[in-house]
């Protein structure tokens, strides 16, 4: 599957990678949807054999490819939320030189990595590679509140209500693109929506 | 010399005024006719008498009126002030620099009286006397960063210093120029700078944090920064920007020269001792246009600087839209007569202006 | 800018007075400074250095060492030097021309190797006077219930300086090896299983110290959880000569000093701060160069040093027939 080119952009935007084989201790990857592919490019018998798989499938049905890998542990769940306290149990076990591997969503990959590096995994120890849709996490800089899976700019918040623009900005600690009234200074005069990358 | 503290606000009915000594030593940010970035640091070792570089922290005829503004930007929104938990030692670090500093500045203001590790603070003009333990948080009713930037007058950044990169990692923002310390809090220097035009690409920031990594201790420098602001507000952050943004819209030719402030930051760099980090206190200082053209030579400059400034840098300020109105209004006190170099304002050698 | 500036480069110095030298081993006496003025030390970070200042008969010797004594005690600097008979001299100098009484001048404190304060756990590995470091870090973490724990490496007891004061106050978090018994310090071993938000720190000779790096490299630990101490005395080397362009001079770099050392004896004002190759503060440009540069130090990137544009004169040196630098 052809992957997403992200335009060229600004410094605090993440820029997602490519999975790499690397020497570690144990192997964790998360990854939701499309996420899927991406360990299916990178899984050898080795590497599934110290593998601890946990898939969101959002609705796909990579599931079984997965299991067709033989990952050492498998789990496979509907949702981030829901799978949020089994990701929690396995980083309380880990160790100094665990290798994170997350693919999917910007939403997934950015909550997940957030999640490791509170349980104290390095950030170089976390690899990322995008795959599947392009929709935002938005955190509304006026309310605090997310909205997920924003592909239009501008947006209405889900919390609040107000015109948001869609913006580059992005902090790992939220996992979210910052989003910022559009009509402040001309209350009404809204533009009409457009896709993100349009 | 004894200050004599305004009793004013930030918004609503906004009765912030500067006094004529105010204007005097207001640091204007423009040393020429003209404004580009630069990395512009120097030594942070006293400056002229009275003027704001004289001191290491200036206190002014506003500090009393300015830590009751933060006291209420905190009471509504608790995260402008957040420390991360490893940045505990530096706010100690900060405390201390900030404690020692003005006891030694300001001896008629404040006291410092340290027995070991039994510390006692008197700070006359907000009327606090503290004992407390040093390096114990137990023993004071904010952690230390908080504690002490709720009597200090301008923003704090306090950056963690590591893998040749400065972490913005405690804060206390509430006089920002519309930025989020809750957005930005974890984020290393490029990243927190992110959304600035031109700089990135100028080489400006790569240069910027290879200085600031290298400040030693005992060897603070500093700098100007400056943007534009409709009415004293101090609080101009994103998180109300639903709110504030619409008094940019309120500028007329009648009110321009009282609502229009210049905004300046006296940004200076302190390496601090214990735990390495690199302290970023952030000083903002207001003045109306009418004000700034109660001296001649920055009546003449600000239209200059205004009028050839990049339409970027304009439109990142914020006041792109109102950019013709401050030309209208600024054009007619500058009569095209040179202007010596400097910021200083040397009133008695310059020209009077045009009276508009 | 009218407000005054610094009158010269470098760290701000502290004038100070020997308070105690104190032999530890047959090569390493430790010097204990307090301030002429009376007054107390700047507070420092454990692993920060000073840079003393030597007379020696008309020339002067700037070396930095670490700081190892207690961060909480501000009365008292102290550092231990070992003494290099083969060295340039800066050790030679402290061990038989410093006596208690004497008056120097030694820098504020500059921190290049300094605790994570994020860490969860810190793993110390010391080989030789290396521990000197560490002595202030345990300092400083002691004070604030830290986690830690130290690998010492010395060839005997007899040279193992400090091990005997750390083996008895912290008898659970310091192991010591004698490689002349035979021990040596099972870095694999010791890496695994450490608990996420370990950081490790490592100060020995350099081969110790790629040792630990390669070990946990192989372990899956990145490099911004390895941390080492990465001074380099300035080596000797053939003499060269440079022109300084803003100073309008030519100079001649002697086979036993730097060439930050040679600016200096010019009279010339140059930046530094650690003398060891690794804050980057003396970074200068070249102007032209035609030759070929020994970069020693741990500032350039690859693609500065390859471009033999920049030059870090407290460590690097040249050879070749022209050398001109922004000085």
């Amino acid at each position: 599957m052809s992957k997403f080119e992200f335009p060229p952009s600004i410094k605090s935007r993440p820029v997602w990678g490519t999975f790499e084989e690397r020497k570690g201790s144990a192997f964790l990857f998360i990854a939701d949807a499309e996420g899927a592919d991406a360990i299916i490019d990178i899984a050898t018998p080795d590497l599934m054999a110290k593998a601890h798989i946990i898939f969101i499938n959002r609705g796909t049905d990579y599931a079984e490819k997965l299991r067709a890998l033989a990952p050492a542990q498998f789990y496979e769940g509907p949702s981030y939320d829901a799978a949020l306290s089994r990701i929690k149990r396995v980083l309380s076990d880990a160790k100094m030189g665990i290798q994170v591997y997350l693919s999917g969503t910007e939403s997934l990959m950015g909550q997940a990595a957030n999640e490791a590096t509170l349980a104290g995994v390095p950030l170089a120890s976390i690899q990322t590679e995008h795959r599947g849709s392009t929709a935002r996490r938005m955190q509304c800089v006026h309310c605090k509140g997310f909205t997920e899976d924003v592909e239009t700019d501008p947006f209405q918040c889900s919390h609040c209500g107000l015109n948001l623009f869609v913006r580059d900005h992005y902090s790992r600690r939220l996992a979210a693109y910052q989003a910022v009234c559009i009509d402040a200074e001309d209350p009404g005069n809204v533009p009409p929506s457009k896709g993100i990358y349009e | 010399m004894t200050i004599q503290f305004n009793d004013e606000t930030f918004r609503d009915d906004y009765s912030f005024r500067n006094s004529d000594w105010a204007i005097k030593r207001f640091p204007f940010p423009f040393h020429e006719d003209s404004y580009m970035y630069s990395v512009n640091m120097e030594q942070h070792r006293g400056g002229p008498e009275g003027s704001v570089y004289e001191k290491r922290f200036d206190v002014d005829e506003h500090y009393v009126s300015e830590m009751r503004d933060r006291a209420k930007v905190l009471d509504d929104d608790p995260l402008r002030c957040q420390s991360l938990p490893h940045m505990t030692l530096a706010g100690w670090d900060l405390l201390e620099l900030i404690m020692v500093s003005k006891s030694e500045d300001y001896p008629d203001l404040f006291e410092l009286h340290r027995d070991g590790d039994t510390w006692r603070w008197v700070n006359k003009p907000l009327g606090i006397d503290d004992t407390f333990t040093f390096l114990d948080e137990t023993t004071l009713p904010y952690g230390p960063m908080e504690y002490i930037t709720r009597q200090s007058q301008g923003d704090f950044a306090v950056l963690d210093q590591r893998e040749n990169n400065l972490w913005m990692d405690a804060g206390m923002i509430t006089t920002q120029a519309d930025w989020s310390l809750d957005f930005d809090i974890g984020m290393n220097f490029f990243e927190w700078h992110a959304p600035v035009p031109m700089a990135h690409e100028m080489g400006i920031f790569k240069r910027a944090l290879k200085f600031l990594l290298n400040i030693p201790q005992g060897a603070p420098a500093r700098r100007l920064n400056w943007t534009m602001t409709v009415n004293p507000l101090l609080d101009t952050s994103p998180e109300n920007y639903h709110k504030w943004g619409i008094q940019k819209t309120t500028l007329t030719p009648e009110n321009i020269g009282a609502k229009q402030h210049l905004r300046v930051e006296l940004q200076t760099f302190y390496r601090l001792p214990r735990s390495n980090a690199l302290a970023f206190p952030i000083r903002c200082y207001l003045c109306s246009f009418q004000d700034l053209m109660t001296m001649p030579k920055w009546g003449r400059r600000l239209h200059r600087v205004i009028k050839d400034l990049p339409d970027e840098l304009a439109t990142y300020k914020g006041f792109i839209d109102n950019r013709p109105m401050m030309l209208d209004y600024l054009a007619q006190f500058d009569d095209g007569l040179p202007t010596s170099p400097g910021i200083f304002p040397e009133p008695e050698t310059e020209p009077p202006l045009k009276t508009g | 800018m009218s407000a005054p500036q610094k009158a010269k480069a470098g760290p701000e110095e502290i004038p100070v007075i020997v308070s105690a030298v104190v032999p530890v081993t047959d090569h390493v006496t430790r010097f204990e400074f307090t301030r002429s003025d009376g007054a107390d030390f700047p507070p420092f970070s454990g692993g920060a250095h000073t840079v003393v200042s030597m007379k020696d008969e008309g020339r002067t010797r700037l070396n930095p060492y670490s700081l190892m004594s207690d961060p909480a005690d501000l009365s008292t600097y102290a550092i231990s030097v070992r003494r290099e008979d083969d060295g340039r001299g800066g050790s030679l100098f402290m061990h038989t021309k410093v006596s208690q009484g004497d008056a120097m001048t030694i820098t504020y404190p500059v921190t290049l190797f300094s605790v994570d304060q994020r860490a969860k756990k810190h793993v110390f590995f010391a080989g030789g006077i290396g521990i000197t470091p560490f002595l202030s870090m345990i300092g400083q973490l002691e004070h604030s219930n830290g986690n830690w724990e130290l690998h010492y490496a010395a060839r005997t007891p007899e040279s193992a300086v400090y091990a005997d004061m750390l083996l008895m106050k912290f008898p659970t978090k310091v192991s010591v090896y004698y490689s002349g018994k035979g021990d040596r310090i099972p870095f694999g071993t010791l890496l695994e299983g450490q608990p996420l938000g370990t950081h490790t720190y490592v100060c020995g000779p350099a081969r110790f110290t790629e040792h630990l790096r390669d070990t946990a490299t192989q372990k899956g630990w990145p490099a911004s959880h390895i941390h080492s101490e990465e001074f380099t005395a300035p080596a000797p080397g053939e003499p060269f000569t440079v022109r300084l362009c803003k100073s309008d001079k030519t100079i001649t770099v002697g086979e036993h000093e730097s060439l930050l050392e040679a600016i200096e004896r010019e009279k010339i004002d140059a930046p530094f701060m650690c003398r060891g190759g690794s804050c980057g503060q003396c970074e200068t440009r070249v102007v032209s160069a035609n030759g070929e540069f020994i970069h020693r130090d741990h500032w350039l990137d690859e693609s500065d040093a390859e471009s033999g544009t920049k030059i870090m004169p407290c460590v690097s040196r040249f050879i070749g027939s022209k050398l001109e630098l922004d000085l």
